[in-house]
């Protein structure tokens, strides 16, 4: 089926199919007063979701109840709740096997018990979307923002974003499909926020008409067979190679992961087309860089225009995708930077493990500063950080000591 | 549109492979085969690397041939025995993680009903006794529960037979197994009675045995699970080699099994009676108007 076929008809529900191009950068946008849960809700009901499924999880229950009632108004094909989180992402992966287009969010510990599911979807180049509204996962309890999840989901061959604002959420989620869906990419997407930061807090977010939608998913373009007896050989795994020999099956596994994560190269084109590059940058001239990305890079922006109150010139750089890593980018943004501050939300730093490997002179990275458990992060913490690198004195925060 | 498959591509027909070539002029497909002509025309499941005398085999052989619409089958499986021979038949198989093909039955055949409307596309689980009642136990009995429509076979050989004969829950009280050295410490699990509470709508329990049974129980589950609800076969498929049967005296254990513990049951609830007689003319489910012969 060719998908632009479909544009201008109408779906069940009455939205008009859109050509994607027109909805995302040419439609009006209506400035709406949202929480992050109810942009999740906005997104999907122009995105021509079939199948959703749901499964109570903090922070992301709301986007996936009010999901709940799209579904009774028609703007979703099917909807139910899992009885778990990897019963969740089983069930995503039989109905993205039958050529639905998938939707499902998830959180903290939940991601977790859903995890292999992950590389499974990703190995059987499925595209469904998964919100994860990031929370602590490990024990005391927490079920504050914590990004500690997503330093796993970026070794599953997944696509992962990370999404600063409401605007930023409401955007990818139709955008994700988009890049997700292409043959030369097709891979599931990982579409990540920092929970309560973004799911509970309200923002003016521009939405596209609510009486547009995107094409519907095309299974036909997948780079595998779809499961539907309609063309052959349709078999997820013909011959058991594991049984006849251990050389075949390590060659085939081995070609495939890196044909996996080919694909999630090939998507680069795409995303940064789609997203205007796979970085943003702010006054990136600067001795000095912030780089982070979710709300870390809200704090980081908000630290940088303290240090201007102080005359300390800092700049800023938004790492948007994950996966696939800006690298290129990353290297070209730091050429001239002094010092590289990373904040994260999280207690082990992968964004600055990350950047560390990426670029030449790792030693101008300072990782940190972090907070975890989901603990807030002032910007006057980073202010802290870029004074304490570059030498200056800086005032003694409470509670940090003398 | 699925029958397509099994279609030569104008000129090319003979230079297809022999497999191919059976597959279209003597297959299964878009014909109405049954097990009393097995022999007489090509399987969809013929070549496998199972042990010698394996019983699973012939039950998953027979059960093949016994769906209604195997061009529209799609069978969805979980690690174990049963899957290397599952996934070498010509129908799609569907092998997604550790225990959760029921999962992934109810998110295809959700799919599958979505994009095809109207068509029919039956969706078949067939898994072993671990992968449905120990690590996928909680898929299995909640996709029964959501009423999902489709069927779950159980290839029950009371071990873990894949990876060198473990214990299961569906092993008998007693049996001295791998994880199990002093003998199993509690009953086979009733998976019977689970199926029946989370609301199935066909339950049998059977042996290879009886092919025509094997046959008749398969047709009504897969009919059954296209519109009234989910069906359940569990199916005695000995492993002859973790409980020593020698090889030409496995139909003699299932018979003697049959007739010990393993009898042949069969529930099916009054909505799937109806559908069977009004959709499909079973004769034994037509309801027979009551004659009342007036009290002289």
């Amino acid at each position: 089926m060719d998908n632009t076929a479909v544009i201008g008809a109408k779906t069940k529900k009455g939205q008009v199919i859109t050509d994607p191009r027109m909805m995302m950068n040419d439609a009006p946008r209506t400035p709406s007063f949202f929480t992050g849960s109810e942009v999740i809700k906005e997104a999907v009901k122009r995105a021509n979701v079939d199948v959703m499924v749901a499964y109570p999880i903090t922070p992301q229950s709301e986007a996936a109840a009010l999901c709940g009632e799209l579904f009774a108004e028609g703007y979703i094909g099917d909807y139910f709740r899992g009885e778990s989180e990897f019963a969740v992402m089983s069930q995503c992966a039989g109905a993205a096997f039958g050529g639905a287009r998938v939707f499902t969010t998830t959180a903290g510990p939940g991601t977790m018990r859903a995890m292999e599911n992950f590389p499974m979807w990703a190995g059987a180049r499925l595209p469904i979307q998964c919100i994860v509204t990031c929370r602590g996962i490990n024990s005391p309890l927490s079920i504050q923002p914590d990004t500690i999840e997503i330093a796993y989901l970026m070794n599953t061959g997944m696509l992962v974003w990370h999404a600063e604002t409401a605007q930023d959420f409401y955007d990818w989620i139709l955008k994700g499909y988009l890049v997700s869906e292409e043959p030369d990419v097709h891979l599931p997407l990982a579409l990540c926020c920092d929970g309560f930061f973004v799911t509970h807090t309200k923002d003016v977010v521009g939405l596209t008409p609510a009486e547009m939608c995107l094409p519907p998913y095309d299974p036909y373009r997948s780079p595998v067979p779809c499961m539907d007896m309609e063309c052959p050989p349709v078999r997820m795994m013909r011959d058991p190679f594991v049984m006849k020999s251990n050389y075949i099956s390590y060659a085939t596994h081995a070609s495939w992961q890196q044909e996996v994560w080919a694909a999630a190269e090939r998507s680069r084109k795409h995303t940064i087309a789609w997203l205007d590059g796979l970085i943003d940058i702010e006054d990136g001239d600067a001795d000095i860089l912030i780089i982070s990305s979710g709300t870390a890079v809200s704090q980081g922006r908000e630290a940088m225009r303290l240090l201007a109150d102080e005359g300390v010139r800092v700049g800023l750089v938004k790492v948007k995708t994950l996966r696939p890593w800006p690298e290129e980018e990353l290297r070209e943004a730091t050429k001239h930077a002094s010092h590289i501050i990373v904040p994260e939300f999280n207690v082990i730093g992968w964004m600055a493990k990350e950047i560390k490997a990426t670029i030449p002179n790792s030693e101008r990275v300072v990782a940190g500063p972090r907070v975890c458990g989901g603990m807030t992060l002032p910007p006057e913490v980073i202010v802290e950080e870029v004074k304490k690198a570059i030498g200056m004195r800086s005032g003694v925060l409470a509670g940090r000591g003398g | 549109m699925s029958l397509d498959y099994v279609k030569f591509t104008p000129g090319f027909d003979a230079f297809m492979p022999k497999e191919y070539r059976d597959m279209v002029e003597r297959g299964p497909f878009g014909k109405k085969t049954t097990v009393s002509q097995m022999g007489n025309f090509k399987e969809i499941l013929e070549e496998h690397p199972m042990c010698a005398g394996c019983a699973m085999t012939l039950f998953i052989r027979l059960a093949i041939v016994a769906f209604p619409n195997p061009e529209d089958t799609i069978t969805v499986g979980t690690a174990g025995c049963g899957r290397l021979a599952i996934s070498q038949a010509a129908i799609p198989f569907v092998y997604g993680n550790y225990g959760d093909q029921n999962g992934v039955a109810s998110g295809l055949s959700r799919g599958l009903r979505i994009r095809f409307g109207d068509k029919t596309k039956d969706v078949v689980v067939m898994a072993g006794d671990g992968g449905t009642a120990d690590i996928g136990f909680q898929q299995v009995l909640h996709s029964w529960f959501r009423k999902e429509r489709f069927t779950t076979i159980m290839l029950d050989n009371e071990v873990y037979g894949n990876t060198g004969g473990q214990e299961s829950g569906m092993t008998t009280r007693g049996a001295v197994l791998k994880m199990a050295p002093l003998g199993k410490k509690f009953e086979k699990m009733d998976m019977v009675a689970m199926a029946k509470i989370a609301g199935c709508a066909y339950i049998a329990t059977v042996v290879p045995n009886n092919p025509r049974r094997v046959e008749s129980c398969i047709k009504k589950a897969v009919l059954i699970a296209r519109e009234v609800g989910p069906t359940y076969i569990q199916a005695y498929t000995s492993c002859n080699i973790e409980y020593a049967i020698p090889t030409d005296k496995v139909m003699e254990d299932a018979k003697s099994v049959e007739d010990d513990r393993y009898k042949f049951t069969e529930y099916v609830s009054e909505d799937a009676k109806a559908y069977l007689a009004d959709r499909y003319g079973y004769k034994e489910f037509i309801q027979r108007p009551v004659v009342t012969v007036p009290h002289v």
